[in-house]
């Protein structure tokens, strides 16, 4: 059970949680949807901090606030996506979003009560975990990544090569005739060289 | 460095020079441009040789990594042919890539890191080995099919492959985390004790079906083989070779050490599904190349068929059997790349054909052509004293020793429907009027097809060598 101070701190955070994440659905715009989303991320990496996971904590945070997020926010400013039609027929979901969230309820019930009524999950919760002050997720995953599991780590980063080496091989294409920018050429351009033209307004060139 | 982690990048050495040769290679080739297109492939080829010739001669035996990696005599055996493999593709490959204007210093890349992933699978030990150097390999392959992207035909191919591919490897996703789910591992010498311990059941049965048909999938076996004439025919000539030669033996070493080691002691179960995938097989591929008019669809089925050929010796689940699969491979490899260098010379004046058609009368416009490839024909079809004819002798020798029979006369009688399609090209080439004649053939190619004949006319004289070290290649096992 909580007391006191990590009490209040993780009713604080339990409480933006939910909140913004009700405000991701109904926020109209959907750039504060998307920021709301972001908000919900950092809550919940903070309730992980609480509960002593800082590994999932710094990887929500990495992946999903500074990959998919980003992601999200970029698409939904660049697509053109008319976002209140959508909104529009969002009652008619309304039974089968009521259905997944009975079915997830039924599933919460169902794991809450085996720690209630089996014997043996309650030695199964008591695994011996060190204390965090003592022993670090993170340490503990890099001193097992990089020393039992090297050789995977390895091919892993291998296989993370081949897939930029295709990538960039099927997609990349060097055009004909696209005009760079050259810094040299302008600093070095001379103040003659530069002709300056009246332009009427309304007329253009 | 502990003692145990130095002994273990010893053994891996040859992996390891290739890892860091190909990202080498990568910085030559980006940093100098398209100037070093040749250079690249050069060095590539370099390398390759030098990792096949350390396996010969240093290559050490034992595991490293905690169990994950292997070295033995099988692993060096197939390793050393995976590697002839790509050499010879990329050798091939030279002049066509030239004239089809796809010649991109990535490609050789491509091929050797696919071809580490092979050795990585050659020596996987643990299903988090065999799963990631199948990716490694497998992702290489799908962008090498795709290389000439402005070719509807080969994007096709590797969108095709991709998709089926990742499909597969779903599949045997699946099965490995249902084995470590009853088994409690994912080394193969642990599977197989907690095997022993318990037998076998429901669940890790389950988990072996998708094992296997995930693997059978990369050999293209059937009822997994239905993205082969597609890709082969699509994919650019060179690749469609390597796709025949390099990857099929480092899968088939794979199915061979997961059947056998992995699952050793439920060999009941494991062999009715070889049997299965090998009769189908062999059946498929007899018949279904039999309508086939591009030659590159016709060496698909051929492969097919030689895959199920293969996997008679696998099922005979003998230190015979294994030999015969090792002989198998490195005669279907020779005789593919011989066959792949004479399709990558069917050329005319206004391009490379591939139609079976065009080969009509070839024995007068080019007499040695037409020869050494009724050679390679009559050895695909197992005509006796070719190599051909020695590969099925040993495997169909193994499964009559473990009494599988009926497997070896339905594979006798498959060789004899297939024997049909390659007698057809044989016929074409000397009885039809000609068609006219091809360009004069590239030196590196006639070098491959002459060598590729005369391994498998004289190999009456050169099979006890290779005899023996099959031999040695199957007794790491038994």
């Amino acid at each position: 059970m909580l007391n006191g101070l990590e009490a209040i701190f993780f009713y604080l955070f339990a409480f933006v949680a939910v909140a913004s994440a009700f405000m991701v659905i109904a926020a109209r715009n959907p750039v504060h949807s998307v920021l709301y989303l972001i908000l919900t991320f950092f809550n919940a990496a903070a309730l992980f901090l609480l509960t002593g996971a800082e590994f999932l904590a710094m990887i929500l945070l990495v992946v999903y606030v500074g990959a998919v997020a980003v992601l999200f926010l970029f698409v939904v400013m660049m697509l053109d996506v008319d976002f209140a039609e959508l909104k529009s027929g969002a009652l008619h979901y309304a039974p089968i979003g009521a259905l997944v969230g009975i079915i997830l309820a039924a599933e919460l019930v169902v794991v809450v009560g085996g720690y209630a009524l089996s014997p043996e999950l309650a030695t199964d919760i008591a695994m011996p975990i060190p204390p965090i002050a003592e022993r670090q997720n993170t340490a503990a995953l890099g001193d097992v990544l990089y020393t039992n599991y090297v050789f995977f780590f390895q091919i892993a980063g291998m296989v993370l090569l081949v897939a930029m080496i295709g990538a960039i091989v099927l997609t990349l294409r060097h055009k004909e005739g696209v005009k760079r920018q050259s810094i040299a050429v302008q600093v070095a351009r001379g103040r003659g060289e530069i002709e300056v033209k009246k332009v009427e307004t309304g007329k253009g060139i | 460095m502990t003692a145990e982690l130095q002994a273990s990048l010893t053994l891996a050495t040859p992996e390891i020079a290739l890892a860091l040769g190909a990202m080498a290679l990568l910085m030559l080739g980006v940093f100098s441009g398209e100037r070093a297109n040749s250079s690249v492939t050069g060095l590539a080829v370099a390398l390759l040789v030098a990792v096949g010739a350390w396996m010969l001669f240093f290559g050490g035996q034992g595991a490293a990594f905690g169990g994950a990696f292997v070295s033995d005599p099988f692993t060096h055996y197939m390793k050393i042919i995976t590697l002839i493999g790509s050499v010879v593709t990329l050798v091939m490959s030279v002049g066509f890539a030239r004239a089809e204007k796809f010649d991109r210093f990535e490609f050789p890349i491509l091929i050797l890191l696919a071809t580490l992933g092979m050795l990585l699978m050659i020596s996987a030990n643990d299903m988090l080995t065999l799963y990631m150097g199948l990716e490694l390999q497998s992702l290489s392959l799908y962008v090498v099919a795709a290389i000439n992207r402005d070719n509807v035909k080969a994007t096709e191919a590797g969108l095709k492959y991709f998709v089926l591919g990742a499909l597969s490897s779903g599949m045997l996703l699946y099965g490995i985390t249902l084995v470590y789910g009853y088994t409690g591992s994912t080394n193969f010498e642990t599977i197989a004790s907690a095997l022993t311990a318990e037998g076998r059941s429901l669940g890790l049965l389950f988990g072996l079906v998708f094992v296997l048909a995930g693997l059978a999938f990369k050999i293209s076996a059937v009822p997994f083989h239905m993205w082969t004439p597609d890709v082969y025919e699509g994919a650019p000539t060179p690749v469609t070779a390597f796709f025949a030669a390099a990857p099929k033996m480092a899968a088939m070493a794979l199915v061979v050490r997961v059947s056998v080691e992995a699952f050793g002691p439920a060999v009941a179960d494991w062999q009715q599904i070889i049997v299965f995938i090998s009769i189908a097989s062999m059946g498929l591929g007899a018949f279904a190349a039999i309508g086939q008019t591009n030659i590159k669809r016709l060496m698909a089925y051929s492969s097919i068929a030689h895959m199920g050929f293969a996997l008679v010796g696998l099922a005979a689940n003998s230190e015979a059997g294994v030999r015969g699969v090792a002989i198998y491979m490195l005669i279907y490899l020779v005789m593919t790349l011989g066959t792949f260098a004479f399709i990558l010379a069917m050329r005319r004046r206004d391009g490379n054909v591939e139609q079976i058609s065009d080969l009509s009368g070839l024995s007068s416009t080019n007499p040695v052509m037409a020869t050494i490839l009724t050679i390679l024909m009559f050895s695909l079809a197992g005509i006796p004293p070719l190599a051909g004819f020695w590969a099925k002798w040993y495997v169909f020798l193994a499964a009559m020793e473990a009494n599988l029979y009926a497997l070896a006369v339905i594979g006798v009688l498959a060789s004899v429907v297939g024997a049909y399609y390659y007698l057809r090209i044989i016929k074409i080439m000397w009885f039809d009027e000609p068609a006219g004649a091809f360009q004069p053939m590239a030196g590196e190619l006639r070098l491959v097809l002459g060598l590729s004949g005369a391994f498998v006319l004289f190999y009456v004289l050169i099979g006890g060598p290779i005899g023996e070290m099959a031999q040695a290649a199957a007794s790491a096992y038994f």
